[in-house]
């Protein structure tokens, strides 16, 4: 490669990157929709040229009308909520526990001594590990499920709150408490707010672990009802149509939580206050 | 108060919070509440971590988790910081994969298991796999957030210097990315961490921490499973602390791109 042509390349691949596409809305979709269909083909052309059994290997129509067919028989639908109603019960006590956690140890050097050694040890064993051990304590089913849920989500919620809090600047608090807050409205109008940021994101990436472990622990904890169990479940019947149909489902939800839910949230709240972009 | 004795006094509480908490937890397991199966007592669990390490057997399970880990890993940085890198130097490259990344990242890769299962069969293969998955798209997407995020100035600076496009890439583009490159292994590690012992459960194979946990409640070992948490939970640590803290400290740290955590 020569000198005169890698270096504008790469000017341009920056330049670029830093500004917005002027190009049609249909455009940037034919764009994205591109390698779908390239891999929607390959897909294709390898189930039906017989390598693979069809069975384990099913095309694509067969997986799309096992979609369509559980959804009609709402036996899909039954799967999601039950899925969707464990990870939200688990995680709405992951994010009180851990903003509340987090807040106390951010705000108090005394909270933050005592909690920090607990949390700290119980961090980087990965949550799935505790699931036999949830299993023995509390049996199999939803308890341990939402229990475990709750309790992987809630570390990098505690983390991402203790450093937000502590990141508040400290001229946002004298200059509060100089104009006459009191310590409730600091917390209120000052300490919250200012920690936000980072409270969103541990809240976002307490919900990805969330989501992450829970397709797990369905499937250990033998639980009637769950996506996790679906896919499962349908490995004993060698139904790859119904398998790769929930893992699509699974697949839209997540994405489906990140960019419905959280984008909107941020956009409401610290990218309308303009501390983030 | 001086800083010093500020750290001491943290240290005093937080070995003292420890203390409490194990004491709790021994209190509570000789009360014969819950029953001494379930809820071992920790000189227990302390002694099974000390039998299995010194007639090896969790040394034997720790060392098939690892390779495991680091073969699916390897994988994974072999696949995604080349495309990486390509995805961002190329438009083409970027608008053809970054599509596909950005559907399949929210898929957990637990979630293949049973499939891949069905493919391959039970065993190491699957478990492979899976790391393979977990871990390629931190390292995909760092690497690219990476790439796109050099200071332009210092490109402009080193091509006015006389740098060619080889120089260019190795020695302004390359470290420059390096942060991000160095996070995206970090995070592929930890997913990697979680998504073996998943597979392990799952795919049962005869060897492995996450097997042996999972084998262990068949058999209400609670000791086994506690002693297996905090060996997973050490070799964690270990990974963290000593492996990427030390590649950061010789690379980006010593740079000056990043300031070490205090």
């Amino acid at each position: 490669m020569s000198e005169s042509a890698a270096v504008p390349a790469a000017n341009a691949s920056i330049a670029g990157a830093a500004s917005p596409r002027a190009e049609t809305r249909w455009g940037t979709i034919a764009r994205t929709a591109f390698p779908f269909l390239v891999v929607a083909l390959m897909w294709e052309l390898t189930a039906r040229s017989g390598i693979f059994p069809q069975r384990l290997f099913p095309p694509l129509e067969a997986v799309a009308s096992a979609l369509v067919r559980l959804t009609a028989s709402g036996i899909l639908p039954h799967h999601l909520t039950d899925t969707l109603l464990r990870l939200l019960v688990g995680f709405a006590l992951a994010a009180i526990v851990g903003v509340a956690v987090g807040f106390a140890m951010g705000r108090s050097r005394r909270a933050e001594d005592v909690l920090l050694p607990l949390v700290s040890i119980g961090a980087p064993i990965p949550g799935i590990a505790y699931a036999p051990l949830f299993l023995l304590w509390f049996g199999l089913g939803n308890m341990s499920t939402v229990l475990l849920v709750a309790f992987v989500s809630a570390f990098p919620i505690v983390f991402n709150t203790w450093t937000g809090v502590k990141a508040v600047k400290e001229i946002w608090l004298r200059s509060a408490q100089a104009m006459g807050a009191d310590n409730r409205r600091l917390l209120h109008h000052v300490v919250l707010p200012g920690a936000l940021p980072y409270i969103l994101t541990g809240l976002r990436l307490g919900l990805a672990q969330a989501w992450r472990i829970l397709v797990g622990v369905e499937m250990l904890a033998a639980v009637p009802w769950g996506l996790g169990w679906m896919i499962f479940g349908a490995r004993e019947f060698l139904n790859t149509d119904v398998m790769l149909a929930g893992v699509v489902v699974i697949g839209a939800v997540g994405l489906a939580l990140e960019k419905l839910v959280f984008e909107r949230i941020e956009r409401y709240t610290v990218v309308r206050w303009g501390m983030m972009t | 108060m001086s800083p010093a004795a500020d750290r001491v006094r943290s240290a005093y509480r937080g070995g003292l919070t420890l203390l409490l908490a194990a004491a709790l937890y021994e209190a509570v397991a000789r009360s014969g509440i819950f029953p001494a199966a379930l809820l071992p007592t920790l000189p227990k669990i302390a002694s099974t971590f000390a039998a299995g390490l010194l007639d090896g057997s969790l040394l034997e399970h720790a060392s098939y988790t690892l390779y495991r880990v680091l073969v699916g890993l390897a994988l994974a940085i072999a696949v995604g910081l080349p495309l990486g890198v390509l995805m961002g130097r190329f438009r083409p490259v970027e608008s053809f994969c970054l599509p596909l990344a950005s559907a399949l990242m929210p898929i957990p890769s637990l979630a293949w298991v049973p499939i891949f299962i069905l493919w391959f069969g039970l065993g190491n293969t699957v478990a492979i796999l899976i790391v393979f998955y977990a871990a390629l798209f931190p390292m995909l997407l760092n690497t690219w957030s990476g790439m796109r995020a050099v200071n332009p100035l210092w490109l402009r600076a080193a091509g006015a210097m006389g740098a060619d496009g080889r120089a260019l890439f190795w020695k302004v583009i390359i470290p420059g990315a390096s942060p991000f490159i160095i996070a995206g292994l970090r995070q592929a590690f930890l997913r990697a961490w979680i998504a073996v012992v998943g597979a392990e459960m799952l795919a049962a194979s005869d060897y492995g921490l996450g097997w042996i946990i999972f084998d262990a409640k068949e058999f209400l070992n609670a000791d086994v499973m506690l002693a297996s948490l905090a060996m997973i939970g050490l070799i964690g640590f270990v990974f963290e602390r000593l492996v990427f803290g030390s590649i950061e400290r010789a690379t980006v740290v010593r740079w000056g791109m990043v300031q070490p955590a205090k």
